[in-house]
């Protein structure tokens, strides 16, 4: 379950794919018209057509709680102030076009359901008149529109969402993708997604299975009022949007490049979790307003080793208020050591604190094996990166996947998120 | 067998939220009525009359206009509100005057209304004045039987002579 947690949004990306996949097969098999749209459902063969209908709405109420959660874990942990601000206000306006996409999701069913949830709507928008009646097909056939263009619309603004982060996890792990959706198959087969008598327009909605996920706010309505309804999440909506600014930006000194030591080779721009660096006349330039002051980029420069010779160590790109400089001075004062230990800030762990372990350059731990010490150790936090690509990169680095690497001569060993170094 | 494993846990750590999302799709069951309740539902979109009838251009007035703008009448496009009442057993239960839609109060109105009443045989008036002023031009009035759940749903078609009951 925490490996859920910590790809809720990931796991958003499978469950929008699902849906797609599963619509795709049921829009073949729907029948566009209001004379024909409930039957043509009903007709479905259970084992496949019905179990995927199942999979498409069950899928859509996991992404809502999904959504939900991924909402409140990052609100819970801080993260949509200063650099995050960009990808916590674009994902406000995607939980309307999740519920959106949801709803009208619904009313191509055409049946009681379908229509306590259209007469709702209308109600709610003060547009009732619009379906109290007889609907036309034309209307209907706008339903389907918006049930395609809507997702499309919610794809697109994923798109969106994850445009300032490197590396964005828009694919969840394979175990977890494959246990999801056999979760949902499960559900299918156990609970049938199963059509309300057909719209009927004298017939009002009593004891009507609700889907509580998606369909919320429309009992929410019949018991408040309209208006209580679009203040609530009008409401809602608006502090989430304004939340950035309600609360303090934290105070961070962005990274900075030193063009003479910049050789333009990118990796900075490679590891950035937030898509703060870029190359500007083959020199790295960061745009202050991303950037995290992780290090993580100072971490990637070819130019962060402490084996250089000048009396200054200045890197491509360093942290003005915790340079490679500094971190050189820090180790040199430790040595000798029987034990060097770097920790990643976050963790409270002892040793050398860095603000994360992808900010350590792994020849600093050669230097450090080299000049004194006999064994180094490196120890990450014990929970999600904070900076979203720490832990991964540190582990590429010293497994000689990424550059910069660790050399050859020496070896590592991992328990964790802990790695202990010794010379070969 | 080790990734088999995984999916085995996983799986099980799915359970309860599968079990709510199973429940809650479906349960617990709604109803805008309550119990040996129907309903009296209004509904419809009309356009009212013009607030104010068109007037002949005097000879004078169209040689001022510019001459693709000589309409021998001026017509304001702004649109009477319409009043509504609807009377249930005697009694008003509802009496509101609707303003047309549009920045120019020139669009349709719309009239929408709920009403529950207990399940059972009701005396129903509708009445509607679609002018600027005057009685109501239109009523319709009709006893009708409704079970409990049942909808009478009360529309009207201007070109079908005004309102209609539908149970």
């Amino acid at each position: 379950m925490s490996s859920a947690l910590k790809h809720l949004g990931a796991l958003g990306f499978a469950l929008f794919w699902t849906l797609a996949a599963s619509g795709i097969y049921l829009y073949i098999r729907f029948d566009t018209s209001v004379s024909g749209a409930y039957a043509s459902i009903g007709e479905m063969e259970w084992w496949f057509g019905g179990v995927l209908r199942s999979v498409h709405r069950y899928a859509a109420d996991t992404f809502v709680v999904v959504t939900i959660a991924h909402l409140i874990k990052e609100l819970w942990q801080g993260r949509f102030r200063g650099f995050r601000a960009f990808s916590w206000i674009s994902g406000v306006p995607l939980v309307w076009l999740l519920y959106a996409s949801g709803i009208v999701g619904y009313w191509l069913v055409w049946d009681a359901r379908s229509q306590f949830s259209f007469l709702a709507t209308m109600e709610s928008l003060h547009m009732a008149g619009l379906g109290a009646g007889q609907v036309p097909d034309r209307l209907f056939s706008l339903f389907v529109f918006l049930h395609i263009g809507l997702p499309l619309a919610l794809l697109a603004g994923m798109w969106i969402h994850v445009q300032r982060l490197g590396r964005p996890a828009t694919l969840a792990p394979r175990v977890l993708a494959v246990g999801v959706v056999a979760a949902l198959v499960l559900l299918a087969l156990a609970r049938p997604a199963t059509s309300e008598p057909p719209w009927d327009p004298q017939a009002a909605a009593q004891a009507l299975p609700v889907d509580w996920f998606l369909l919320f706010a429309h009992p929410l309505m019949y018991v408040t009022s309209s208006a209580a309804l679009w203040v609530l999440l009008l409401g809602l909506t608006a502090v989430l949007v304004a939340l950035p600014w309600l609360t303090p930006k934290p105070a961070l000194i962005a990274a900075r490049v030193d063009a003479a030591n910049c050789n333009g080779c990118g990796r900075c721009v490679a590891d950035c979790p937030y898509e703060a660096v870029i190359l500007k006349d083959e020199k790295a330039s960061v745009f202050a307003e991303r950037c995290a002051a992780c290090g993580i980029c100072a971490g990637a420069c070819p130019s962060s080793t402490p084996f250089r010779s000048v009396q200054d160590l200045v890197s491509g790109i360093d942290l003005p208020d915790f340079t490679v400089h500094e971190l050189r001075r820090r180790v040199q004062a430790m040595l000798p050591s029987d034990e060097l230990v770097f920790s990643c800030e976050k963790s409270g762990r002892k040793g050398i604190a860095v603000r994360c372990l992808a900010m350590l350059p792994p020849a600093f731990i050669e230097y450090a094996l080299r000049s004194g010490a006999r064994r180094v150790k490196a120890l990450g936090c014990d929970e999600e990166c904070a900076y979203r690509l720490g832990l991964a990169l540190a582990q590429e680095r010293f497994s000689r996947l990424r550059a910069p690497r660790l050399r050859s001569t020496v070896r590592y060993e991992k328990l964790g998120h802990e790695y202990s170094f010794s010379l070969r | 067998m080790k990734q088999a494993l995984r999916i085995a846990a996983q799986l099980a750590l799915y359970v309860p939220l599968m079990a709510l999302i199973g429940y809650f799709s479906t349960q617990p069951r709604f109803s805008i009525l309550g119990e040996g309740e129907a309903l009296l539902r209004l509904s419809f979109i009309h356009a009212a009359e013009r607030k104010q009838a068109c007037r002949q251009r005097s000879a004078e007035e169209l040689a001022r206009l510019a001459p693709n703008m000589r309409a021998a009448q001026d017509c304001p496009r702004e649109r009477a509100p319409l009043l509504v009442e609807l009377e249930v057993d005697g009694k008003v239960v509802l009496r509101r005057e609707v303003p047309p839609s549009g920045l120019k109060r020139d669009g349709n109105a719309t009239v929408y209304h709920r009403l529950p009443v207990p399940a059972g045989k009701h005396r129903v008036v509708a009445r509607l004045r679609d002018r600027a002023s005057g009685d109501f031009n239109y009523t319709k009035e009709e006893t009708v039987e409704l079970a409990p759940g049942r909808v009478l749903l009360i529309d009207f078609v201007a070109a079908r002579g005004g309102f209609v009951f539908r149970t």
